[in-house]
């Protein structure tokens, strides 16, 4: 059995589901990696210590990489012929994964929080309906196509070989590839690392907009050493950087302790933290779902619970 | 300019969502709204035609079953032009490749210049639908975009990325999605409304697309996980911040 698992690689070193994807699929085969970005020896040290018997590398350059990667893959995949191919679920992964699933007609299963390659059939295991129902699917199309949760397998090194480096040549797929990044830029974020942090603060619309509106989190974060998160309304609305968005489409957490002000508990923004050991939610409408999967809830006005909470912390 | 924005009718996400026992497919009902993160679509769509002026075509593409077509009316109360709407008994349950085919079929049979779809759907979110319509148009994509600019044959956006953003550039015809972040959506006014009745909805199956549903994957399972029990709830009365201070010396962060 042979697997295949999509890496970006970002700044000189491989994207975090990569790694973790690696870990998980070497337990039952042999792994090789699709890897798209500029190529360093770190990167392919790194994912060679994580399992990859071959990597087969792809420099977009200033193309998009989603349509050239894909086009790139399909052509490949016709001859090695990998039983499985995994991705992450970051937005290139997301956009790789469908253009590769039209190119070969596979479809993707989404999602996925387990992985079994079975005996004659691949079964994948999600969550749906915000993480309160468990499905088991059995893929019957070759490749199967599977986007993963982030942090659904740990990554951890083996004492792997060097891997073989496949320099895979930049496919012409005409208009479809004619997308071009004429910018790259990198919004930095403060404060310990979100995915990391024992504790975490997190945000919704219930903050309301601004600067200043904001500030009590941020103040929260900083007493309680904690780091700061946000749903998804909050990072598309430009309040703080998408980096910091807990959910579905942002990044998955299961610290000591959540606390969600202003959270209504959309299923998007559950599934990123419902495994959280303690969740502690303030919002003013009683019947907010972030209340059902709380230990404590505070039925009540943010900007009057926040100040109050800080500064009774301030005092200590 | 003719612009395709894929919508998508929706249970009311205020309401909570069952499985058809029979199916294991989400229950539908014959009310449903549109999803929410289709109306940053919309509008982008509806900015990007006043700019071009009167030669641009705003139509709606869904693919669902349609029954009271009430989301449909609400973005065509925003001020699209008109809707087609794939419905056929066989594409319920049908898996996000099934319905790229579907409405890759009904978008290139009306012609486009530009398709513009949301990110992910509320309800099903596997977030993979647009790249696979973009692939079987065979165009190039501008993705999570937070930004839109049009010039005369281009389009260019801010990309989300995990460390920030790109700036990404495209000819037409191409697939654009939208992140929430991108434009806030027009209300429908009252004269929105009332057109809404009379626009146009063109009603399309599968033989009418030349489409064929395939299954390529079979539910084993469904079973509830076991859920968090709700814990304490306190109504504040200026005193509620107490109970999270003791909750945080109970758990020794403080």
């Amino acid at each position: 059995m042979t697997t295949w698992v999509f890496c970006e690689e970002l700044d000189g070193t491989p994207s975090a589901s990569s790694l973790e994807l690696l870990t998980k699929a070497r337990t039952w085969g042999d792994v090789e990696v699709f890897s798209v970005g500029a190529g360093s020896d770190d990167t392919f040290a790194a994912l060679g210590a994580h399992g990859a018997s071959k990597i087969y590398h792809l420099d977009p350059a200033d193309q998009l990489a989603a349509p050239v990667a894909a086009a790139a893959m399909a052509e490949l995949i016709g001859t090695a012929a990998p039983d499985i191919v995994i991705f992450g679920v970051g937005n290139t992964e997301r956009d790789v994964a469908g253009r590769l699933s039209a190119r070969l007609g596979s479809p993707v299963l989404s999602n996925a929080v387990e992985i079994d390659p079975g005996g004659d059939q691949v079964t994948v295991t999600n969550e749906i309906l915000g993480g309160t129902t468990r499905v088991v699917t059995a893929a019957t199309a070759s490749p199967v196509i599977v986007v993963t949760r982030p942090k659904a397998f740990p990554a951890e090194p083996t004492a792997g070989g060097t891997p073989e480096v496949v320099s895979v040549s930049l496919p012409d797929i005409g208009h479809a590839g004619a997308a071009i990044v004429l910018e790259r830029h990198i919004e930095e974020s403060e404060g310990p690392d979100l995915e990391a942090a024992a504790i975490v603060i997190s945000g919704g619309r219930g903050m309301g907009g601004g600067e200043e509106k904001w500030e009590p989190v941020t103040k929260l974060a900083n007493l309680l050493g904690g780091a700061v998160g946000a749903t998804r309304a909050v990072v598309d609305a430009g309040w703080v950087p998408y980096s910091l968005q807990v959910g579905q489409t942002g990044k998955t957490v299961k610290p000591d302790v959540y606390i969600a002000c202003g959270i209504s508990g959309a299923m998007q923004h559950l599934v990123g933290m419902k495994d959280s050991s303690t969740i502690i939610a303030i919002n003013k409408d009683a019947d907010a779902p972030i209340f059902s999967v709380s230990d404590l809830g505070i039925v009540g006005d943010v900007h009057k619970v926040m100040p109050a909470l800080i500064s009774a912390l301030e005092a200590r | 300019m003719r612009i395709a924005v894929c919508v998508k009718q929706i249970p009311d996400p205020a309401a909570p969502y069952d499985l058809d026992p029979a199916t294991n497919f989400v229950a539908r009902p014959d009310d449903q709204v549109l999803d929410d993160t289709d109306r940053y679509g919309v509008e982008v769509a509806l900015q990007l035609a006043e700019e071009v002026g009167e030669e641009a075509t705003v139509t709606l593409v869904s693919m669902s079953p349609s029954g009271t077509l009430q989301g449909i009316r609400q973005a065509l109360a925003m001020g699209a032009d008109r809707a087609v709407i794939i419905d056929d008994e066989a594409l319920r349950g049908a898996d996000a490749l099934t319905t790229a085919r579907a409405l890759a079929a009904a978008i290139k049979e009306d012609g486009f210049d530009l398709v513009i779809a949301g990110t992910e759907s509320t309800d099903g979110y596997a977030g993979v639908m647009p790249q696979q319509l973009a692939e079987l148009l065979d165009v190039p994509s501008l993705s999570f975009a937070r930004k839109v600019e049009k010039d005369d044959t281009k389009l260019r956006i801010e990309r989300q990325t995990q460390a920030g953003y790109n700036v990404v550039e495209a000819p037409l015809p191409a697939l654009l999605t939208v992140t929430s972040g991108v434009v806030e959506p027009r209300y429908p006014n009252f004269k929105g409304i009332m057109q809404a009745k009379k626009k146009p909805v063109e009603m399309k199956t599968c033989a009418d697309l030349g489409v064929e549903p395939v299954t390529q994957q079979v539910i084993q399972s469904v079973e509830p996980i076991a859920a968090r029990q709700a814990g304490e709830i306190v109504e504040d009365e200026g005193e509620g911040y107490l109970k999270i201070v003791e909750k945080l010396e109970e758990l020794k962060v403080i």
